[in-house]
């Protein structure tokens, strides 16, 4: 979706702002939000991508101003109401007022080390490689309202396959819940001139991870 | 403009109610999902324990030192950098298909996930605010070299910027270059000069005798 979340290539954020010894969190509670995101990851109730796209539907002005863990909290908030795992009254009551749904397995304190271990997004190739490295190619000129991972300024451009990552998960059908649908991955290269406009610095080269839905050959 | 952590920051201090209200509402879905049994608050507060003492850049600064330090290593990185970092048995479990990019004199490499948050969490640990905040993700893929100006790094205008941006789940750490004046040293004393943000690409590795 043409979101606010997709923010390369805006203008007006102004300068980046590192923090000197920054803390891992800045308040208790985003801690554990954190935690319980990777818990609820573990315990299958929703994919990175279904928390994702959730996030991506965040009211403009929410995403734009919340913290980082708050918009964590309110993606989880939203994946849980809308897969069935808690109802708007238990949020709002703060307690339990029906069983649980069952889980696919618990993150519990035994399992800690194992569950934040990343899985594998590889699956078995569902049709054969149609781009190796070195083939010019061309993003598809796309605007899915639902959640995609071809980002705005990388849509309709020139760019050269420069590895190809094996055939993995597609996030714009898992999202909507229509399966792995596995598709190749490529990391693909522009220069800055393409994406930006001739008198863009000729020295900068950009690249993203394109799966091969989004590629035509050119 | 305020950054997204400032904003939490404006919240602490003018906003105390909207904290008190986030602060509740995260109390409120803890005590719902332990109610019905799906998260153990245990292994909540182990979770966090492993964030804050376990799972950081220190894990990237000792795969970047022996990188430094052993070049069959290197050549392993760079082929195939899952493969060489899940052969530090003593690195958190490896993400599914990591990326190391090298900082060269000809070509300096940038991370940055304008989408989401994407980093290396089992290298990097949890990203910086800013990674994840709106300036730097709207800007890395445009502006590097204004970027990089923000952190006090200014490059050779010939030197090529290649930017990597973390569109799927391929993971990117960066193998700055390796400081002068560090011959023979251990993989120790070098990891100490690999600073988080040298392996993300918005810093160079420290010089002999330089602070962070």
């Amino acid at each position: 979706m043409d979101g606010v979340h997709d923010m390369g290539g805006m203008d007006g954020f102004g300068k980046v702002e590192p923090e000197q010894n920054e803390p891992v969190f800045h308040a208790p509670w985003e801690g554990r939000v954190l935690a319980m995101v990777r818990s609820m990851g573990y315990a299958g109730a929703y994919s990175a991508d279904h928390a994702r796209f959730a996030r991506e539907r965040l009211p403009p002005t929410t995403y734009l101003t919340a913290s980082y863990y708050q918009r964590w909290q309110l993606g989880m908030e939203m994946c849980l109401l809308e897969r069935g795992y808690v109802t708007a009254e238990e949020l709002t009551t703060g307690h339990a007022l029906q069983p649980g749904k069952s889980l696919k397995r618990k993150l519990t304190s035994e399992v800690v080390s194992a569950g934040l271990a990343r899985p594998s997004f590889h699956r078995q190739q569902q049709a054969p490689q149609r781009f190796k490295p070195g083939d010019r190619v061309r993003t598809k000129n796309i605007h899915p309202i639902t959640h995609t991972r071809l980002p705005r300024y990388a849509r309709d451009k020139l760019g050269v396959v420069e590895i190809c990552h094996g055939c993995q998960v597609y996030p714009d059908s898992v999202a909507v819940d229509s399966g792995d649908n596995p598709q190749w991955l490529y990391t693909v290269v522009f220069t800055s001139q393409e994406l930006w406009g001739p008198d863009a610095d000729p020295t900068i080269t950009v690249t993203i991870d394109a799966f091969e839905t989004y590629l035509d050959p050119a | 403009m305020a950054s997204s952590h400032d904003n939490d920051h404006e919240q602490h201090n003018h906003h105390g109610s909207e904290l008190s209200e986030t602060q509740l509402r995260v109390r409120a879905l803890e005590t719902v999902l332990t109610e019905k049994g799906y998260i153990e608050p245990a292994a909540i507060d182990a979770i966090i324990e492993a964030y804050e003492t376990k799972i950081g850049p220190r894990n990237g600064a000792a795969v970047i030192a022996r990188a430094w330090a052993d070049p069959a290593f290197k050549k392993a990185l760079l082929d195939n950098a899952t493969n060489a970092v899940a052969s530090m048995g003593y690195v958190s479990g490896v993400s599914d298909y990591l990326v190391a990019v090298e900082n060269t004199q000809k070509r300096h490499n940038m991370i940055v996930c304008t989408l989401c948050s994407c980093y290396p969490w089992e290298l990097l640990g949890l990203p910086p605010t800013w990674y994840k905040s709106a300036p730097y993700r709207s800007r890395a893929v445009k502006d590097p070299r204004g970027v990089l100006a923000d952190f006090g790094v200014t490059l050779p205008k010939d030197t090529e910027i290649r930017v990597w941006d973390s569109t799927a789940e391929t993971r990117f750490i960066v193998l700055p270059m390796r400081p002068a004046g560090t011959e023979g040293w251990s993989t120790e004393q070098l990891a100490d000069l690999v600073t988080r943000n040298s392996m993300i690409g918005t810093g160079l590795a420290l010089n002999p005798g330089e602070k962070a």
